[in-house]
């Protein structure tokens, strides 16, 4: 088995630090990773607990082919309840803290309670301790990394932490390993912060092993990473252009987000694009992107390492910043660009920046500004309440401004840092949010791809692509092509989408192999790892059981049908432009099919069957 | 019939000299001009035009051999990317 068998169970409150036996029977049933925590969590918390009260529980958990030599077997997540939306959290990072976890000798790490006083956890192998971190209160991811390292005397320490947005209540705070890798979504950063824990330092050197099979692990891998090499988008594509190729796709294909999502396409896609980084600047004759970079054990390597134009005006009196660090990922250049209307570079990839500094989600972050630029341009918000910021779309000096005040949790970043809904609720406006269950938007408009509307209404942590990617199909044709327009399958091909990903993400494995691997790749793999008979149905049934759980969770936690909607710009204002001119998103033609098969009732809950067949 | 040609990502090389992905150029064609005629004559080889969009709508593998272009298309191709 690759699993460790062990769980380090962190009480805050009490100050102990404990170890106890993994769950087995568990591991069957939800395999690792987002699955297995999830179980944890659904089985120590009420649903109904405020998220930020010392009864929610916090988990950083790995797969079982985390720290292994499969590829990109480093994926780690952070597992809680939401603050920004009241339902599940699970926001999944790579890096290589994961896999230090593991190599330490844990599974997961379950944090209970809350520290009287700022404490972080240092974890070297069988050694676990709280120690003081009141000299790191009020610093920024990076001040603590540095400092961690340091005081350590132990540069490979892996670090995981909180800056100041999540210490000043921002309710979009990530939690940053490594300097720039993120459990970016929900405010897994805010419910670490309100624990007074501010980073797990950790220094594992056991090694991972202990597999069932380990020459037919060895064969499995190597194989694995054949396929991945040959096929053209993870061989080629994301390690030249990353994710950020799909900016030009997207707009062309009219379904760019703009302006809080009023608009399809953005005219200034192209200067925000994967090709534009790639484009010499003027001023010292760079490109925007100095190399890739890839995550533990990854093959593929689609990281954006970039550097800011020193000249720019952000960044002109601030060396700090002139180094390589970073740089933008397509939703972080989307959210922060075309929808703030900005198509300056520099200012998106110093607001990224500024998003790892001090730990904030950059898709919520650029809708929530987004959304601030709306109400200013409706009147709504006048510069009264903008600290005396004129905040117009398209205003670079704006965004850079909002993201530095957000960052730190001053003036009108506080109101920022609320997040969508609460900002377009506190001026009047809660039409204007761009968000379901109180989650931001990711880069696809649904009324171009009818799919993930479907996806966005019925994901488990709020708006978010990477519960069902149907993108993959639906524009990329990966595995095949549909049509982006219809509504027709749509149920059946997001169901697919969402239970295939749970799968893959409790592996311990990055969702973007799946542009190359399909499931029977992954399950030889888990196979020859981990005790028990892992087919490529037995996975589809584990992530079926745990979309289950999720919605199970969300529903006691007081979600309803009427939660699984979009707003009503999307279902109400077709798109101007483009092929999808004249569509709205026909979530009302996919959502009874998707309940039934799924196997709820027409009101969205789990019909008996549906807990008989799942074990749940 | 005149369209216009967009190869983006690692295709733009093979667009003319200082010509930009995004703006493309303009290319007079036969009225009976194919989607894969058109892939051949531009170079570009066939298993890397994976995404090839009309009008931002999608070409069907199977609609690739039949002249379907109208005066003034837009024709983007891209070589298999994917994101997220």
């Amino acid at each position: 088995m690759s699993w460790t068998g062990k769980v380090l169970r962190v009480n805050l409150t009490e100050g102990t630090c404990k170890p106890e036996p993994l769950n087995m029977e568990w591991a069957q049933q939800y395999l690792g990773q987002r699955g297995l925590a999830t179980k944890y969590l659904v089985e120590e918390i009420d649903p109904k607990v405020d998220a930020l009260s010392p009864e929610n529980v916090m988990i950083m958990t790995t797969g079982p082919l985390t720290g292994t030599m499969a590829s990109t077997g480093g994926r780690y997540s952070v597992v809680t309840k939401s603050p920004l939306t009241g339902c599940i959290a699970c926001s999944n990072s790579g890096g290589f803290i994961g896999a230090e976890i593991k190599a330490a000798g844990w599974d997961m790490i379950i944090y209970e309670g809350k520290s009287p006083k700022p404490v972080y956890l240092y974890l070297e192998n069988e050694t676990a301790e709280l120690r003081s971190a009141e000299h790191l209160w009020g610093k920024s991811v990076w001040d603590t990394h540095e400092m961690l390292h340091k005081e350590n005397q132990d540069p490979e320490l892996k670090i995981a932490c909180v800056g100041r947005s999540a210490e000043q209540g921002n309710l979009y705070s990530a939690i940053v390993n490594d300097m720039h890798r993120a459990a970016g979504r929900s405010g897994v950063g805010t419910v670490m912060a309100s624990k007074n824990l501010k980073a797990l330092a950790c220094r594992g050197t056991r090694g991972v092993g202990n597999f069932k099979d380990p020459m037919r692990f060895l064969q499995a891998t190597e194989q694995g990473k054949k396929v991945l090499a040959e096929n053209a988008v993870t061989g080629q594509g994301l390690p030249t252009y990353g994710t950020q190729v799909l900016m030009n796709v997207i707009n062309e294909m009219g379904a760019m987000p703009t302006r809080n999502m009023r608009e399809v396409q953005f005219e200034g896609a192209h200067k925000i694009s994967g090709e534009a980084m790639h484009e010499p600047r003027e001023s010292d004759g760079q490109p925007n992107l100095s190399t890739n970079g890839a995550c533990f054990a990854c093959t593929i390597a689609c990281g954006r390492i970039s550097t800011i134009d020193p000249q720019h005006f952000s960044i002109k009196d601030k060396p700090e910043y002139h180094k390589a660090s970073g740089g933008l990922e397509y939703e972080a250049a989307w959210a922060l660009g075309s929808n703030t209307g900005v198509d300056d570079i520099d200012a998106l990839t110093y607001a990224q920046f500024l998003c790892n500094e001090d730990g904030m989600d950059p898709i919520t972050l650029g809708a929530t500004i987004s959304a601030a630029m709306e109400l200013y341009e409706m009147g709504a918000i006048t510069t009264a309440d903008t600290d005396g910021l004129e905040i117009p779309f398209g205003s670079a000096e704006a965004l850079v401004k909002l993201t530095e005040l957000t960052a730190k949790g001053e003036g009108f970043g506080k109101v920022l840092g609320l997040g969508s809904r609460r900002l377009c609720e506190k001026y009047g406006h809660p039409d204007i949010s761009m968000t379901v269950k109180s989650q931001e938007f990711p880069a696809y408009d649904p009324r171009g791809i009818q799919g993930m509307g479907l996806a966005y209404a019925t994901s488990n942590r709020g708006a978010c692509h990477l519960r069902g990617y149907t993108v993959s199909s639906e524009v990329l044709g990966i595995p095949e092509k549909t049509d982006p327009l219809t509504t027709d399958g749509k149920a059946e091909l997001v169901k697919a989408f969402q239970d295939a990903t749970a799968a893959v993400d409790s592996a311990g494995l990055c969702v973007f192999t799946t542009f190359a691997w399909g499931m029977d790749d992954i399950a030889p793999q888990i196979d020859a790892a981990c005790e028990g008979d892992w087919t490529t149905e037995k996975l589809l049934e584990v992530g079926e059981r745990i979309w289950n759980m999720e919605r199970d969770f969300n529903l006691k936690a007081g979600m309803t049908a009427a939660d699984d909607t979009l707003p009503k710009r999307l279902r109400k204002d077709a798109a101007k432009v483009g092929p999808a001119e004249g569509r709205v998103n026909d979530l009302d033609v996919m959502l009874p099919k998707y309940y039934e098969v799924r196997g709820w009732t027409t009101s969205g809950e789990l019909m008996p069957e549906t807990r008989e067949r799942l074990g749940l | 019939m005149q369209i216009r040609i967009k190869l983006y990502a690692s295709l733009s090389e093979l667009l003319p000299q200082g010509v930009k992905a995004h703006e493309g150029f303009l290319l007079d064609i036969d009225d009976d001009l194919t989607p894969n005629q058109l892939i051949d004559q531009l170079h570009v080889p066939r298993p890397m035009a994976h995404l090839i969009l009309r009008n931002g709508v999608y070409i069907k593998p199977e609609d690739r051999d039949r002249p379907l272009f109208e005066d003034e298309d837009v024709f983007a191709v891209w070589p298999p990317v994917a994101g997220g």
